[in-house]
């Protein structure tokens, strides 16, 4: 039966993004094709919590159906945990490695869905690529993890202190992970700009991407970092 | 059928099986990459970093043998651990020098991304590798060699070195980046994580142990990215469930003299979920507590839980808040086994472990090891109140060990 979830959106497009997936050099090793056995979806986290199935997500795109491929790409892919317990899978498939390929290609042509699905996260994307750091200390704040309880209170009335309490010097920091060197940081932002991640973040979110654009150009161009 | 109804006897690791398993790396379904790695050196496409010496050789999954270094390690850190469950890495660093071991923690290192690129795909195949061979580099120019604290950035890399290996294009581009970084392109002979290195110092540590924990049961949560990514480069040893499943975290809590019980839901993930931890955590508390913890408590009711990576620590331990308020059947202690090979060797639960930073409490465990925890708070208060009053900037090494 032929999705019609998305009636607006003309065939075409669903063919471009199904294509941008295939041809992504992973493709080729993520799918051979699928037996329909549901083994991966037993092994599946988020099956057991959302309608969602990575067997469905395999069968999809192996059948070439662009229209459930878009449905896929707008409803399901962010429900996945990334935690490839399906490549257990006795084809050798491996859906949650297909959902990054989509999700990228989600992410890569703005679809309202994606924006959506990270609207709450784009904070921690400012954070891990201007700092090199995926979380920091004083994000532990009693409002942003309610239900982990009162130690996280504990932790961000203490977090000077406690981490003034930690042996290793690298870790005497709040705002990031660990101690990252400027040169380090500099690398990385030179890494982002080169291989069109920053420009990625411009169809998720452009207020973000300005943002940092404007961080990491200003660094780079105080420590003569040039990048042609 | 539910969970509770499937009759799981509560047992060790031995398997109830009289078929076993002999791996053959003559039919291992993948390739190894190592070879391709140095053939790959020697047409001098990447330099390749060896592993230093004296190493460990372990057994992965096939058979094959992995080399894991006990010194001259340089400490790829992880952002949870550094950031959230300080204790974690503090363990690790603390192990090293309790042992004598000469190793490095560097500045000169950023998060393997995965994280964020699990969570949001805001990043791509090539940025990812770059990433990787960038830190890679940094660990061989200091002389020392990678260890991989976290288990989702020794997953992420292993498979950034196979897509690396099969890919030229890919291979072409990432070197441009960090030859444009004035840095050499460098592979390292082996991937290892920090819990292949715990394995190849469990006799070491049985030797020093201070504690007697032969009446204590663990149960262990593998951690997905060690071993489901890139399977075949994840230590498996015969003695632990006959070989079928890893043996990494399982086999230093046997050796430290603790028992390790199964349980049914064992290859089921720890609901990290990447995006859903920080910004869909419903998914998380539910799948942590219901899949996780709670069968667990029936089946082998544990004195504590343990594993080898940031994220499964994290997730286990606070989704049992919410779940407690519930009333649900949970309270069990989370932890790495680096924490809890420490504490069993003699480290300071609050200046090493730094469990402090746990939300389920972990003080009937820390009794039952034999630690008076209200002397070891009241120490580490002191500690405190000297950095306050500034007759000590920070918490030293020296004061530790
Ligand atoms: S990676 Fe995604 S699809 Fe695969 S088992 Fe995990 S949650 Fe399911
Ligand atoms: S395990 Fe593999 S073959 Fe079986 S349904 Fe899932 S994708 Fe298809």
């Amino acid at each position: 039966m032929l999705s019609s979830l998305y009636p607006e959106v003309p065939l075409e497009e669903k063919q471009r993004l199904f294509d941008l997936v295939k041809a992504d050099p992973r493709f080729e090793d993520y799918l051979y094709g699928c037996y329909e056995c549901g083994i991966c979806v037993a092994a599946c986290p988020s099956a057991r919590f959302y309608d969602f199935s990575p067997r469905k997500i395999a069968q999809a795109l192996a059948r070439e159906d662009i229209e459930l491929v878009y449905e896929q790409m707008n409803d399901d892919i962010w429900n996945c945990s990334q935690c490839f317990s399906c490549v257990r899978c006795p084809r050798k498939n491996n859906p949650g490695g297909l959902i990054t390929i989509m999700r990228e290609v989600a992410v890569n042509n703005g679809l309202k869905t994606t924006k959506e699905a990270l609207a709450g996260y784009t904070r921690i994307i400012y954070k891990i690529m201007t700092t090199g750091t995926q979380v920091s200390p004083d994000m532990l704040q009693e409002d942003a993890f309610p239900d982990w309880g009162p130690q996280v209170k504990e932790v961000a009335t203490h977090l000077d202190l406690w981490r003034r309490a930690l042996p290793p010097e690298t870790l005497h920091t709040t705002g990031l992970s660990w101690q990252v060197e400027e040169r380090t940081m500099l690398e990385l932002y030179t890494i982002w700009k080169l291989t069109g991640v920053l420009d990625m973040i411009r169809e998720l979110d452009e207020g973000l991407h300005d943002i940092m654009e404007e961080v990491m150009d200003d660094a780079l161009e105080d420590q003569g970092f040039a990048i042609d | 059928m539910n969970v509770e109804e499937i009759p799981v006897m509560p047992r060790g690791t031995k398997p109830e099986t009289a078929r076993s398993f002999v791996p053959d790396p003559e039919h291992a379904p993948d390739e190894d990459l190592r070879e391709a790695i140095w053939e790959l050196g020697r047409e001098g496409e990447w330099i390749v970093q060896p592993v230093p010496e004296p190493y460990y050789e372990a057994r992965t999954n096939y058979g094959r043998i992995k080399k894991i270094p006990f010194q001259k390690t340089w400490h790829h850190k992880s952002c949870g651990q550094c950031g959230h469950i300080p204790g974690y890495s503090t363990s690790i660093f603390w192990l090293n020098r309790f042992l004598g071991f000469d190793y490095f923690d560097p500045r000169d290192q950023t998060s393997c991304t995965a994280w964020n690129y699990y969570a949001s795909a805001t990043s791509n195949q090539v940025a990812q590798a770059a990433v990787a061979m960038r830190n890679f580099s940094a660990a061989y120019e200091t002389g020392y060699y990678p260890l991989i604290h976290c288990g989702t950035s020794f997953g992420h890399y292993k498979e950034v070195r196979h897509e690396l290996v099969h890919n030229h294009d890919l291979r072409r581009q990432v070197r441009d980046i960090i030859t444009k970084l004035g840095r050499p392109f460098v592979m390292p002979e082996e991937l290892v994580h920090y819990s292949e290195w715990m394995y190849a110092i469990r006799d070491e540590l049985k030797s020093r142990l201070v504690y007697d924990l032969s009446h204590l049961t663990a149960t262990v949560h593998p951690a997905c990215h060690y071993y489901k990514l890139q399977s075949g480069d994840a230590i498996y040893d015969p003695e632990i469930y006959g070989g079928q499943r890893t043996a990494a975290v399982t086999a230093v809590v046997q050796s430290l003299g603790a028992k390790v019980a199964d349980y049914s839901t064992w290859y089921d993930c720890c609901g990290f979920g990447f995006r859903h931890i920080l910004v869909q955590r419903d998914f998380t508390r539910s799948f942590a507590t219901l899949r996780k913890i709670e069968v667990m408590r029936e089946e082998a009711n544990p004195d504590v839980v343990l594993t080898h990576d940031t994220g499964c620590v994290t997730s286990l331990d606070k989704s049992q808040f919410a779940a407690q308020a519930h009333g649900r059947n949970v309270g069990v202690p989370v932890m790495s086994e680096s924490q809890f090979a420490a504490l069993a060797v003699g480290a300071h639960p609050f200046r090493v472990a730094q469990l402090h930073w746990h939300s389920t409490d972990y003080r009937p465990l820390l009794t039952k090891m034999g630690i008076d925890v209200d002397k070891a708070w009241a120490e580490f208060q002191e500690d405190l109140a000297k950095i306050e009053r500034g007759s000590m900037p920070y918490l030293t090494w020296e004061a530790v060990l």
